[in-house]
């Protein structure tokens, strides 16, 4: 066999700390090497060509790039050599950038260690056999988990791509956050006027199948070829009889019994009820816990008024299941919980700020709903405590955010500019009104942006106050907000009537509950994470499972919007041929070796193994083997390490291949 | 490594998704950690059988260090479970035929954990340089084939063997 070995220096990225021409020099003396050399960046259009070059000229079977990670550029490397006639899986990387040159200070320890790395390729590549990809079909359906505006974008471009698909909301209608704001940023424009139509197109489209008050509870399966189960939860309403008519919310008894939760528990609801009024499905839930008939048995009120009997005690849970080719994950956000420190919590709350002791200190949603029209003041801006208006408002931003001792190290990128716009429309609705807005930077990158933060203090005279606020304690009605304002060097106080938080955003409780079901990698904070985070920001690193919207990170509706198109397009790239390429590295069994023990079978995480029958030329079965499924089997090896009798191999990383390496140590 | 004093050698096998990825943040990030670790991928930490591990130690390696996703965190769903199991096993039995558990050591690492994947190179360097290069192997295969002569003659054909398809 003939290797040829290419090593990069990455501009001087891996250079600068391996004598790269000395593991090029030193690889050409090894046994098996016809050709090695080394070059300043071997990715590029000249690199790719010296590599095409040289394994036509030396007539090369395999080789070897020592380079950054194969995560980077192996595709790079395989698509060349491909191209020059080599078949991509006699090609091995020594990661020599992040593994080696970015890591170490010494050049003599890192050369040493690019050497050996190199080495260890080399012997490898050598027991390298070559494979062909394998052929599966694509099941052409997404899944698209959360009815936010990101997950009704994703299921709106699909399905109008012409492919069906099945959204999953947890809640009982589909909207999510933006149904909860009053007005958005940049332009001042309703949010409920632009998000209703939507919700009710994703309704009333054909190609979508709509599971609201539901929640994914297993997903297995790859890429093409998912398996979702769906559990529906029981609204104790029927679906199909109930029209919509409201008539069981009015008569219902328990009015004041729960919080609103849509109103962010500035309002209460009975124990029958929609979210909020444009609710889709416009369909009713039953709160369990609530209701009296749960209680006592007695009541049923709504079943007497509903005129279609749609009221359901008996109902229960049902469980859905869906061939599914793609998952859209867009789970979005919730706010930083500052009610209180708990000792579990690894966020620490703000006691000092008053926040779930005095009511007039609230929190950027529950100003949302206080100003918005369908609010529980009808828009007009009246604190919680007294219904009274107040004459003095203080915003406070990073209430969370860019705090490493509370836990949160990130800026959650929204609040400069939905406090600007919280200003601003206190200012338009509360015209003797003041506000002030303490701040630590104003981050308001994006169109329009910075300039709709000048309005709010040059237009609407908002007072910014540069610095952070130590204490909030109440005098008389009045909640004394001290403070620093830095830029003046002086201690500052404010005897506001409210006090509006603007609080991080952070993950759903459940965030890493999910990913776990799905099999998706997520940060030390919760957020899903990309696969590559500037080349591959709304895939997941799992094949065939897309990022959309604020379950990544913090993001504003556009960003939402534009990341949920892009999640759309790559399933629909990914729909567009019928079947679908899969890396080769399966395992295989060796029928003659094989003892059938079917230990194997007991551990396949994806039920790839089955029983084979073989039979003597008379037809009777003689023995019992395993067979691996190659469509199934996702090529993790747990077999080949449980099998006794080592009879089962994983392509790509076979023991012989792995002692080849360890003998090149 | 520089020949006058004595640098262990150690070998990491690492599962493609989290830990391999953790290793290349490491990198992404410009942390830095002794440069005596070799990584051997393989795609799940369920894959990693015992006897890669009797292999590494026979071919002079002085530590191992196993590491894959944290639990519930696997790209397989249920590979490292059956990994973590087997560890346990595999390693009381290192234990118990004399060899120091340090010398085989294994951690969760995920692929946004660049920082503890110096972190776990730096102990583990550490940890091994303190208990000195491993001999028991070498030891334990020299008295072996004291007692069993013909044992000696098959072990150096197999070396043998080894050799030659690394040299040829
Ligand atoms: C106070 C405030 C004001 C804001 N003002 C503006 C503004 O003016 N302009 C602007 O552009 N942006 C604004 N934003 C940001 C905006 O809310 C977000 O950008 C947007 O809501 C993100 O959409 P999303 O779909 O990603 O997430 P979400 O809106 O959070 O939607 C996620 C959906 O997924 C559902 N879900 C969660 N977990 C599961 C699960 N396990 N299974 C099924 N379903 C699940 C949820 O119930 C929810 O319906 C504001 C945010 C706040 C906090
Ligand atoms: S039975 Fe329950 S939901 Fe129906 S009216 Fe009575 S309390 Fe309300
Ligand atoms: S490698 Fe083995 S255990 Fe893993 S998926 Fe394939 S058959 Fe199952």
């Amino acid at each position: 066999m003939k290797i040829g070995v290419f090593i990069c220096h990455c501009g001087e990225n891996i250079s600068r700390t391996v004598d790269c021409p000395r593991v090029a020099h030193f690889a050409e003396g090894l046994p098996g090497v016809e050709y090695s050399i080394d070059y300043k960046y071997m990715c590029s259009d000249p690199g790719q060509k010296l590599i095409k070059d040289a394994i036509r000229e030396h007539k090369l079977d395999a080789i070897v790039v020592g380079s950054c990670s194969p995560n980077m550029h192996e595709r790079t490397f395989r698509n060349a050599a491909v191209s020059a006639g080599i078949n991509p899986f006699l090609v091995e990387i020594a990661n020599l950038r992040e593994h080696c040159s970015w890591v170490h200070d010494d050049v003599e320890a890192a050369t040493e260690k690019a050497i050996e790395l190199v080495r260890m390729a080399i012997e490898k590549v050598k027991r390298d056999k070559p494979l062909t990809k394998i052929r599966v079909p694509v099941t052409k359906r997404v899944l698209v988990i959360g009815g936010g505006i990101a997950g009704i974008q994703a299921a709106l471009d699909i399905a109008n791509a012409g492919y069906e698909v099945v959204l999953v909301e947890r809640e009982p209608s589909i909207g999510g956050h933006m149904s909860q704001l009053s007005e958005t940023f940049p332009t001042l424009d309703c949010s409920q006027c632009i998000l209703t139509p939507r919700m009710v197109e994703v309704y009333q489209h054909p190609k979508i199948k709509l599971l609201t008050y539901s929640e994914v509870v297993k997903v297995e399966g790859f890429i093409g070829n998912f398996k979702a189960t769906i559990k529906k939860k029981a609204r104790h309403i029927n679906e199909d009889l109930c029209s919509g008519c409201g008539l069981c919310i009015t008569k219902c008894p328990t009015k004041k019994k729960s919080y609103n939760s849509f109103e962010e528990n500035l309002a209460f609801r009975p124990a029958v009820y929609v979210p909020f009024p444009q609710a889709v499905p416009n369909i009713p839930v039953i709160d369990e816990t609530v209701c009296m008939y749960y209680k006592n048995g007695k009541c049923g009120m709504c079943v007497k008024v509903c005129d279609r009997g749609a009221i359901d005690f008996e109902q229960k849970d049902t469980m859905l299941v869906a061939d599914i080719g793609a998952i859209i994950v867009a789970t979005g956000y919730k706010l930083y919980n500052i009610e209180k420190a708990t000792p579990e919590s690894k966020y620490k709350g703000y006691g000092e700020y008053g926040y779930g002791k005095y009511r007039d200190v609230i929190d950027g949603l529950q100003f949302e709903r206080i100003a918005s029209a369908s609010g529980p003041t009808a828009g007009e801006i009246k604190r919680p405590s007294d219904g009274k208006e107040p004459k003095k408002i203080v915003f406070i931003q990073c209430v969370g955010s860019r705090d490493p001792s509370k836990g949160i190290s990130y800026c959650s990128k929204i609040c400069c500019m939905y406090t600007a716009k919280q200003a601003m429309l206190y200012k338009h609705k509360v015209h003797d009104g003041e506000a002030y807005v303490f701040y630590m930077d104003i981050r308001a990158g994006g169109k329009m942006y910075d300039e709709f933060v000048r309005r709010a203090i040059e237009e609407d005279h908002v007072k910014y106050i540069r610095g952070r606020v130590s204490k909030i304690h109440e005098e008389n009605g009045k909640y004394i907000v001290k403070g620093e304002d830095t830029i003046a060097g002086m201690p500052v106080e404010i005897d506001a009537d409210m006090v509006v938080l603007a609080t991080a955003m952070i993950p759903q409780d459940n965030a890493p509950k999910l990913a776990q079901t799905i099999g998706i990698p997520y940060d030390k904070h919760g957020f899903y994470n990309e696969a590559h985070p500037k080349l591959r920001p709304v895939e997941s690193t799992t094949a065939g499972v897309f990022l959309a919207g604020a379950c990544q990170s913090p993001k504003d509706i556009p960003e939402s919007v534009a990341m949920a198109s892009a999640t759309a397009s790559k399933a629909i790239i990914l729909f567009a041929s019928d079947t679908l390429e899969r890396e080769p590295v399966v395992a295989k069994v060796n029928e003659d070796l094989c003892a059938g023990c079917f230990y194997c079978k007991k551990v396949c995480p994806f039920g790839a193994i089955e029983v084979r029958d073989i039979k003597d030329v008379n037809g009777i079965i003689y023995k019992e083997v395993a067979y691996i499924n190659q469509g199934v089997c996702q090529g993790c090896g747990t077999c080949t390490a449980t099998c006794l009798s080592k009879s089962i191999e994983l392509a790509g990383f076979n023991n012989e291949e792995i002692f080849a390496e360890i003998a090149a140590l | 490594m520089s020949k006058q004093k004595w640098e262990p050698k150690i070998v990491a096998f690492v599962c493609n998704w989290c830990t391999y990825a953790g290793a290349d943040l490491a990198g992404t990030s410009r942390l830095k950690y002794p440069a005596n670790t070799k990584i051997i991928r393989v795609m799940c930490s369920g894959g990693i059988d015992p006897v890669f591990i009797l292999k590494a130690f026979e071919r002079g390696a002085d530590g191992v260090l196993v590491s894959g996703c944290h639990p519930n965190d696997c790209h397989y769903n249920a590979g490292n479970f059956h990994a973590r199991r087997r560890w346990d096993l595999f390693h009381k039995l290192l234990d118990f035929v004399g060899i120091e558990k340090d010398r085989l050591q294994f951690s969760w690492i995920s692929a946004s954990e660049g920082k503890k994947f110096a972190d776990v190179i730096t102990k583990v360097t550490k940890d091994i340089i303190a208990l000195g290069p491993f001999k028991t192997y070498q030891d334990m295969n020299a008295e072996f084939t004291t007692v069993f002569p013909e044992f000696a003659e098959a072990g150096n054909k197999e070396i043998a063997y080894e050799e030659e398809m690394t040299n040829g």
